[in-house]
């Protein structure tokens, strides 16, 4: 009985993370939907669907200042509603980087794609997967999953220095191809950061339950880190 | 008075140009608030800044005190109870109070709420009026097995979650609480304000207490009182706005430094 108010309250920002999760997903996916099939019409929505997205990260914010302020949080409340403030803030930047798809799709009006897009929905489909596993894990506070999930962001490199090293031989096949090579190279950088930060999803949900705040280091930031040090 | 009880009225109770005396000294001054229906509402503020004092006001409890008087009007329902042919018994009914200090009569748990209702002039099923009131308060699981044991054998919450369910027995509209927790352990306060939050849906609270983390956690509506006058030593509400934006983004200064910890 003690503070089911609170704890119902809690729940509703939880929902809410999920919800804006979802809204991300969707974003994510659409773009690189609307990029593939050249829908500009769609990439223009979806441009200023991003408004949504902020929207309802700061209906959230408002929502955990509100408690923050008026229910004393302390221990596994406290960095629970702070995380949410983390989380729904790497949610939005994860939205800016579907809406910069949308951007790009624009902004090549009538220009082909270099080449159809293999890869790149491929690294969509595994960042937007695992942002929705990464959400799951939060909500329900599963340090396994958010543990074990990270190095997923592996395969996203993997694609990522895959599609890097393609569009490189275009360019050096034909070096016109740059601004063509170049739009789809910041696509193909947006999805990878935008699997990135869900590691920072998962550091802020092992946070949350054991209250130990650590960086969950790439297998691709480990190799560069150590190329800069041969 | 009559039983006007008009759903229209979003405020069941308004202080308008409310001053409060004991004898010639000025404990309230110049008091305007609304509250609302079916909320809570929260006082706080520095000790002896008029929180108690506005408090018996609504219900005319301050007229126990010899001497006291107020100038402006406090209108129930529409209606002025200090009007000449108001009743202030009858206000006392239907705006009830829970004070500081639990005080069950030293009667049996049963008989605490069956005797108020009988002089009440309730003459309908007293044990489901028994039963009723001490679900409401949250209390029936606990002295279900135990009605004839006293109210005094109970722990202090206990006793209080009594006094609660004694007020509710004769249906008031309102329930005005003083301080109703600053006597209890933490595990007992949060249940009164867990309670506090189920009676809301059918009835009005206001609440006076000196702890504003408990203002902050349990009510919709919060008055700042302060004095108005350092020198006269009158109180006042300097700010009335709903309790989220009190302890967020307060506008008066004084309210900030009070809510901050920094006053005085």
């Amino acid at each position: 009985m003690a503070r089911k108010t609170f704890e119902s309250e809690i729940q509703h920002v939880k929902d809410n993370v999920l919800i804006l999760g979802s809204m991300v997903e969707k974003a994510l996916l659409d773009s690189v939907e609307a990029l593939k099939k050249r829908d500009i019409k769609a990439a223009e929505q979806l441009f200023e669907a991003d408004n949504e997205i902020n929207k309802k990260r700061f209906e959230i914010e408002n929502q955990l200042m509100i408690l923050i302020a008026t229910q004393q949080p302390m221990a596994h409340d406290l960095r629970l509603l702070a995380s949410c403030m983390e989380i729904i803030s790497e949610l939005e930047r994860m939205g800016d980087y579907a809406k910069g798809i949308s951007n790009i799709n624009i902004r090549m009006g009538d220009t082909p794609l270099l080449k159809p897009l293999i890869d790149v929905p491929r690294m969509a489909q595994k960042g937007a997967d695992m942002l929705h596993r990464a959400l799951t894990a939060f909500v329900n506070e599963n340090v396994e999953i958010a543990k074990t999930l990270p190095v997923e962001d592996d395969e996203v490199d993997a694609l990522y220095n895959q599609v890097y090293r393609e569009l490189m031989t275009f360019v050096i096949a034909d070096p016109k191809t740059i601004e063509r090579a170049n739009w789809l190279l910041w696509v193909a950088h947006n999805l990878e950061r935008f699997a990135d930060r869900v590691t920072n999803i998962c550091e802020r949900t092992i946070f949350i339950v054991t209250g130990e705040m650590k960086e969950i280091k790439s297998t691709d930031d480990e190799f560069w880190h150590q190329q800069s040090h041969y | 008075m009559s039983n006007n009880n008009n759903m229209d009225h979003k405020y069941i109770l308004e202080a308008q140009d409310l001053d409060i005396y004991y004898g010639t000294f000025k404990a309230v001054t110049g008091v305007n608030m609304k509250v609302e229906r079916n909320k809570i509402t929260a006082i706080i503020g520095p000790s002896g800044c008029g929180k108690s004092t506005l408090l018996r006001a609504f219900n005319r409890m301050n007229e126990l005190y010899a001497g006291t008087s107020i100038k402006g009007k406090i209108m129930f329902d529409g209606e002025d109870i200090y009007a000449p042919h108001i009743d202030p018994v009858e206000v006392r009914y239907r705006i009830g109070m829970v004070f500081q200090k639990p005080n069950p009569f030293p009667k049996s748990i049963y008989e605490n709420i069956a005797w108020t209702a009988r002089i009440h002039g309730f003459k309908g099923n007293m044990d489901e009026l028994v039963e009723n009131s001490l679900q409401q308060a949250a209390l029936w699981d606990e002295v279900k097995d135990k009605l004839q044991q006293s109210g005094l054998s109970l722990s202090g919450g206990q006793q209080q979650r009594l006094c609660i369910a004694r007020a509710i027995s004769i249906k008031p509209e309102v329930i005005l609480m003083d301080e109703p927790a600053s006597a209890l352990d933490p595990i007992a306060t949060l249940k009164i304000e867990e309670l506090m939050q189920e009676l809301k849906k059918n009835y009005t609270i206001v609440i006076v207490t000196h702890n504003m983390q408990q203002a902050a956690r349990a009510s919709d509506y919060t008055a700042m009182m302060m004095l108005a006058d350092r020198v006269l030593r009158s109180g006042t509400v300097i700010e009335f706005d709903e309790t989220q934006h009190i302890f967020t983004n307060p506008k008066d200064k004084r309210t900030e430094d009070y809510v901050t910890g920094r006053f005085g």
